[in-house]
Parts: C-alpha cells; structure tokens; sequence
C-alpha cells in the first residue's frame, strides 16, 4: 500500500527538486556537510534559471576549491594561489558582455590574495567576487587563517589564536565595503534552508546587476563551516557557526546600491 | 482539504551521511540507515514516508546535492 502510495508520488510531474544539470554528476571532493557543496550548487542553479550556462566564465581558487572545474559544468580556468580577482579581470575585458565569477576561499582571497582582491574592488571591475569564509586552511590540514576568530583553535594555534601574538581576524568584506569601486557586498551563509534561499537571492542580484551594465564590483561573501578542521560533527559545526562566527561575521548586506547599509 | 503528500529519492551512492538533511526536515522524515554505500558511508533515507510534506528543505541543504524531491496534492 505505502510502496505503491509512493510510486504514485515520485513521477516526473510532481518533481519538486532535483540537483541541476549545471552541476555534473562527479562526487564533490569535499568533506561531508561542507558547505562549498552547497555554494557551489546554488551559484550553478542562479546561472541556471537565468539561462547564462553559455554566457558564464567562472575562475576556480587555489584551496579546498581547486576542483570546482570539476564540479560546474560551465567555462572554467583555475588562477593561481589569490590571483583570481586579476584573472577575472582580463577574462571580464576581454568578454564584457560575459558573466565572470571569482570563488575563493578565506585562505586565497583574504591571505595571499588580498592585493588582488583589494585592487581588483577598488578599480571597481565588472565581476562577482564569491567568498567562502570558514576562518580555516581547510585543504592544507586546518591551520591559522586571516580570518580565524579570535581564541579559536587551530592546528597551528592548539591553545587558541592570541591576538597580542598573532594579530587580529580580518574582516576583509566589511573592508571591500568602504572602497569606491564596490556597489553590493553582502554576507550571507548555507547552514539552514531559509539561509540558503537569502544566499541565492544575493547571488541572483549580483548577476542581475552585473549584467545590467552597473560598473562596480559585487562581492559575496558565504559564512560556511569547516567540520574536519573545526573537528566536529556537521550539525554540530553548524551549531558552533551559529553562535561563534555570526557575532562577529553578523549576516546581511553591508553595501547596497554603492551606498553603505547603517 | 486536499492533503499534501511528498516523498525523497536519495542517491545513496554519492550521499556522505553528513546528517544536515535531519536537521533540516521539519517533520522527522529521514535518518541514517544501517547499512552503508560502497564508500562506507551511512547514507540518509525515509524512514517515516508518511510524514513527508515534500517541503524540499533537505535537498535545498544537501551540500552533495543527492535529493530529488517529488510533492503530490491527494483529493480527499
């Protein structure tokens, strides 16, 4: 009776969800309840609906997320450690009528990227900057990044990051946010449904802007969690994002429409 | 009132058994099964079908993308 109850649900014609075409069918290298999993899937259905597959040039990072050319199936070059900002920028001149995406993580484009990064904001280019902010080195065995909050264990910081000896975490997108050249930049996260659906929207406005011919970088940054590095459980790591990253990455949008959020 | 019934199809050989889809069901469909893929990881399934609303949080969280979700108004 329930099997054929179920038979008579799962038909073509009731398909609520299903994973988009754009992504392909390879097992993602990540951990599981990553959250790059999930930004990665979400910037790919965006580019979906709008139907921009043809019309979309991502650039891959160096980090956890050398792969991503893996796993979108749209145009791809991988840049070299940080400098995906400066690679966007020539694909985005040379393409201006393209779409062109940057997806970083903390450890490319806040440490060894961060010139780049900056530059690239401040010229005001044409392209959307996606941050992934985990507050870790996640591919490398979970060393002290830029942005590893403060008293938080790391391999490389066991008893806590001090910040009188190791200096102090970067807020990097509240930074971008005061340059000239950046008209939206928001933080966002994937932990939750809703927050997922918030993050898509951004993503969706990012596009929509860019192609619209606004000059100005968008840039958004995903507040995702680092479970092998953060050494917990999924559910758990997202419980600890929750109710130590938020305080001090707080979600929402910084800049919108080149004016600064109060 | 027309009753809304869902069910999920998981792809159990790419799933990771990362446990966010628990989390995120508001109405305790899933969980882990016993057994495990051909990776050794437990994967997610229906373990109480009826209650399924078909609400697509799950596969909206699944960092792996393996749920499809499928959602049917029954006339009663």
């Amino acid at each position: 009776m329930r099997d054929e109850m179920l038979k008579d649900i799962i038909s073509e014609e009731n398909l609520v969800y299903k994973k988009t075409d754009l992504m392909t069918d390879n097992v993602l290298s990540y951990c599981p309840g990553c959250g790059h999993g999930t930004a990665h899937r979400i910037i790919m259905e965006v580019v979906d609906e709008m139907g921009l597959q043809e019309e979309t040039i991502g650039i891959a990072p160096v980090g956890c997320s050398v792969l991503a050319y893996e796993f979108m199936n749209i145009d791809m070059q991988q840049a070299a450690h940080g400098r995906a900002p400066a690679l966007a920028t020539g694909i985005k001149k040379t393409w201006p009528e393209k779409f062109v995406f940057t997806y970083q993580g903390d450890g490319d484009l806040a440490a060894i990227g961060t010139a780049e990064t900056l530059h690239a904001c401040n010229r005001g280019e044409n392209i959307l900057i996606v941050f992934i902010n985990n507050g870790i080195y996640g591919m490398t065995g979970g060393q002290m990044a830029p942005t590893t909050l403060s008293g938080m264990k790391t391999s490389t910081t066991p008893f806590g990051r001090d910040t009188a000896l190791m200096g102090n975490p970067l807020k990097i997108t509240e930074l971008v946010a005061e340059l000239p050249g950046t008209q939206f930049v928001t933080r966002q996260a994937v932990h939750t449904p809703a927050a997922v659906r918030k993050a898509k929207k951004a993503i969706k406005k990012s596009i929509e802007l860019q192609r619209s011919g606004n000059s100005g970088t968008t840039f958004v940054e995903i507040v995702s969690n680092c479970n092998s590095g953060w050494k917990l459980p999924p559910v758990q790591a997202n419980k600890w994002m929750v109710e130590n990253m938020f305080p001090f990455y707080p979600l929402g949008d910084i800049k919108v429409n080149g004016e600064l959020v109060k | 009132m027309a009753k809304v019934k869902g069910a999920v199809i998981v792809d159990t050989e790419r799933c990771k058994g990362c446990e966010v889809c628990i989390d995120a069901c508001p109405t305790d469909v899933l969980a882990m099964s016993k057994e495990v893929n051909s990776k050794g990881y437990h994967y997610s399934f229906m373990a109480n079908p009826d209650a399924c609303i078909g609400c697509a949080n799950c596969a909206i969280v699944c960092p792996d993308g393996v749920i499809t979700v499928y959602k049917k108004k029954l006339d009663q």
